[in-house]
């Protein structure tokens, strides 16, 4: 059910996003340091700084687990937040394209997920705040039936649990 | 023991697998050319008795149409109206119409919750009666009494066992692409008397039948994992398989009925396990830095072909069933995946990644005779008919809309057909022939 939630939020953030960017004035005092590339104003600390400023999704290659030099930055920036934000919970899913079977896919995305995993408690986040959980095909964020789709879909999303909103530093 | 042995083995090689030299009647068999199936000429005369009689003729009709083997002649051509058990027809009637076989029938309600099932059936030219049986079943089992004749029928012209009283438990798949409620589903093997099993709440995937009992199992997202579910299809008693730090998925029951193979995570791979389900003692299969999974047994039990990508891409593997004398089967281009042992021995089932999609084959157990029966943009998951002689998959259209539905193929490559589900189906399993 949590994919559900997931978009949820997507849906409530996007409108969020929307009405503060309708009201936005780019230079007001203080926007500054939750300020995403896209301009929004996040609150520093919160889900929506994360998603949407660092990033929740990394994605891999074809039937591959190795991380790519983009999904190490992502992750870099990933471990650089968790370190400053250590009141969220992780699970880290794991996905594959739907151009697999469905066991092996399932298998895959566990894979995917540990390599997430694995390199974000090398950047220091401790072991006990990650769980991870492979979806397989069985979740696509893309639905059409291209490359273009299959790309998005072959990923890991980096899912903050608990409602902290607190920031700790 | 020999021969039958060569028997199957030359059918294999013909691609066919459809012989049968020691019938009542010589003159009706199944003809094989060239891989082609030649069908019988049939016809099946309205059955007589209760009120269900005519659609018990019409289900045999059906069955026997769909199995690709009998070419059923249509109820308007007959002459002889009427036709009954209780006497020999009018040969010349059905002659003219250049049938071989004819069945006729009769089903009695006995007043106390059966029905009665009467059939002959006929060798048009000889004029000899190559069988005839009555039998009971309970009433609200009605359809059953049409398989039970057409798998006689099927068997004393095929020299095969049938397969048309059994049922397919599968995966149906309703809501967007991206957010899927899938259920497990019952039905009969000829989309008959479809049943939910489950509300939708959980995420569940590919269930399989107890080969002995009315139990299935399945993998399901549960407590925040996948995890192998055993459940009662009668009482909808289960009970979760273990209690795995990690997922726990691909579960399969072995032929006895005694053991669940399947795969657990370990890390970033996945081993093949077995649980011994009186002990529920696990035992360690396989143990390599690769995802090794989709394990199933031989029909005897002694061995599981499973898939593994240990060297590089995915591949077929058989060992014995303590894990031991692993072998590579496959070698062809593309991977494998998910092989299906023949309920026969003879053959192993998969699904084989092809240059721009997905296809269904088969391959012997020596990894030699590799043949794909049908491909395109994704087909997956075999199953096997009780009998070793039908195939059912899913075939996955892409897209927003797009998504999977049940075929079924006969083991030549021929007579591919869709079976109806009310809503998109995947993961079909094939249940063995009812008792």
């Amino acid at each position: 059910m949590r994919p559900r939630l997931g978009s949820l939020f997507a849906v409530l953030f996007i409108i969020a996003a929307a009405v503060s960017l309708a009201g936005c004035d780019k230079n007001a005092p203080g926007a500054g340091l939750g300020l995403g590339a896209g301009g929004e104003n996040y609150s520093p600390g919160s889900k929506q700084e994360f998603n949407g400023k660092i990033g929740d999704t990394v994605r891999y290659l074809t039937d591959s687990s190795q991380l790519t030099p983009e999904g190490q930055q992502i992750l870099n920036a990933q471990a650089v937040w968790l370190r400053q934000y250590t009141n969220y919970p992780i699970t880290i899913e794991g996905h594959a394209d739907e151009r697999g079977t469905r066991e092996y896919n399932i298998a895959l995305g566990a894979r995917r997920a540990e390599t997430t995993k694995n390199f974000l408690i090398a950047q220091g986040i401790g072991p006990q705040r990650i769980r991870t959980i492979s979806y397989g095909k069985e979740r696509p964020v893309a639905v059409c039936d291209d490359i273009s789709c299959w790309s998005q879909n072959r990923r890991t999303v980096t899912v903050l649990e608990g409602g902290g909103s607190v920031a700790s530093y | 023991m020999v021969s039958r042995r060569l028997t199957t083995l030359l059918a294999a090689i013909l691609a066919a697998a459809l012989l049968a030299p020691s019938l009542a009647s010589a003159q009706v068999e199944v003809e094989i050319r060239r891989g082609q199936v030649r069908a019988i000429p049939i016809a099946v005369a309205d059955f007589t008795g209760d009120a269900i009689a005519v659609e018990t003729a019409q289900i045999v009709t059906a069955d026997l149409q769909r199995s690709g083997l009998f070419r059923p002649v249509s109820n308007s051509a007959f002459i002889e109206r009427g036709a009954n058990v209780d006497m020999p027809p009018r040969f010349q009637d059905w002659k003219v119409l250049n049938i071989q076989a004819l069945v006729v029938g009769r089903v009695t309600d006995t007043g106390d919750g059966r029905l009665k099932g009467e059939y002959r059936l006929w060798d048009v030219v000889t004029g000899r009666q190559i069988a005839g049986e009555q039998f009971f079943i309970p009433r609200n089992t009605s359809r059953r009494l049409a398989h039970i004749i057409a798998d006689a029928v099927y068997e004393r012209l095929t020299g095969e066992r049938g397969y048309f009283d059994s049922r397919v438990v599968f995966v149906d798949e309703t809501g967007p692409k991206n957010q899927r409620v899938k259920r497990l589903a019952i039905m009969d093997q000829d989309g008959a008397n479809l049943r939910l099993l489950t509300q939708g709440r959980e995420l569940v995937l590919t269930p399989r039948f107890h080969p002995l009992s009315q139990e299935i199992t399945y993998t399901a997202y549960r407590e925040g994992a996948p995890r192998v579910i055993l459940r009662n299809i009668m009482t909808g008693q289960e009970e979760v398989l273990g209690d795995f730090p990690n997922m726990s998925f691909a579960p399969r029951i072995s032929p006895q009925g005694d053991r669940v193979v399947m795969s657990l995570q370990e890390g970033r791979n996945s081993s093949i396990f077995e649980m011994d389900l009186r002990s529920r003692r696990l035992a360690r299969l396989t143990q390599s830095s690769a995802i090794d999974t989709a394990p199933c047994y031989s029909p005897d039990g002694r061995q599981i072909v499973f898939e593994s990508d240990r060297d590089g891409k995915q591949q077929l593997y058989v060992m014995n069933a303590d894990g031991s004398g692993q072998r590579r089967l496959s070698f062809g281009d593309g991977s494998y995946s998910t092989p299906v042992w023949s309920p026969r021995g003879d053959l192993i089932a998969f699904t084989k990644r092809v240059p721009g999609g997905f296809a269904i084959g088969v391959i012997r157990p020596d990894g030699s005779g590799e043949r794909l029966l049908t491909e395109g943009y994704h087909n997956e998951g075999p199953t096997w008919s009780p009998n070793g002689r039908v195939i059912l998959f899913f075939r996955e259209s892409g897209g927003a809309n797009g998504g999977a539905k049940l075929f079924s193929i006969d083991l030549t490559g021929y007579n591919e057909r869709q079976v109806q589900t009310p809503s998109f189906a995947s993961d079909p399993a094939w249940s063995p022939l009812l008792k």
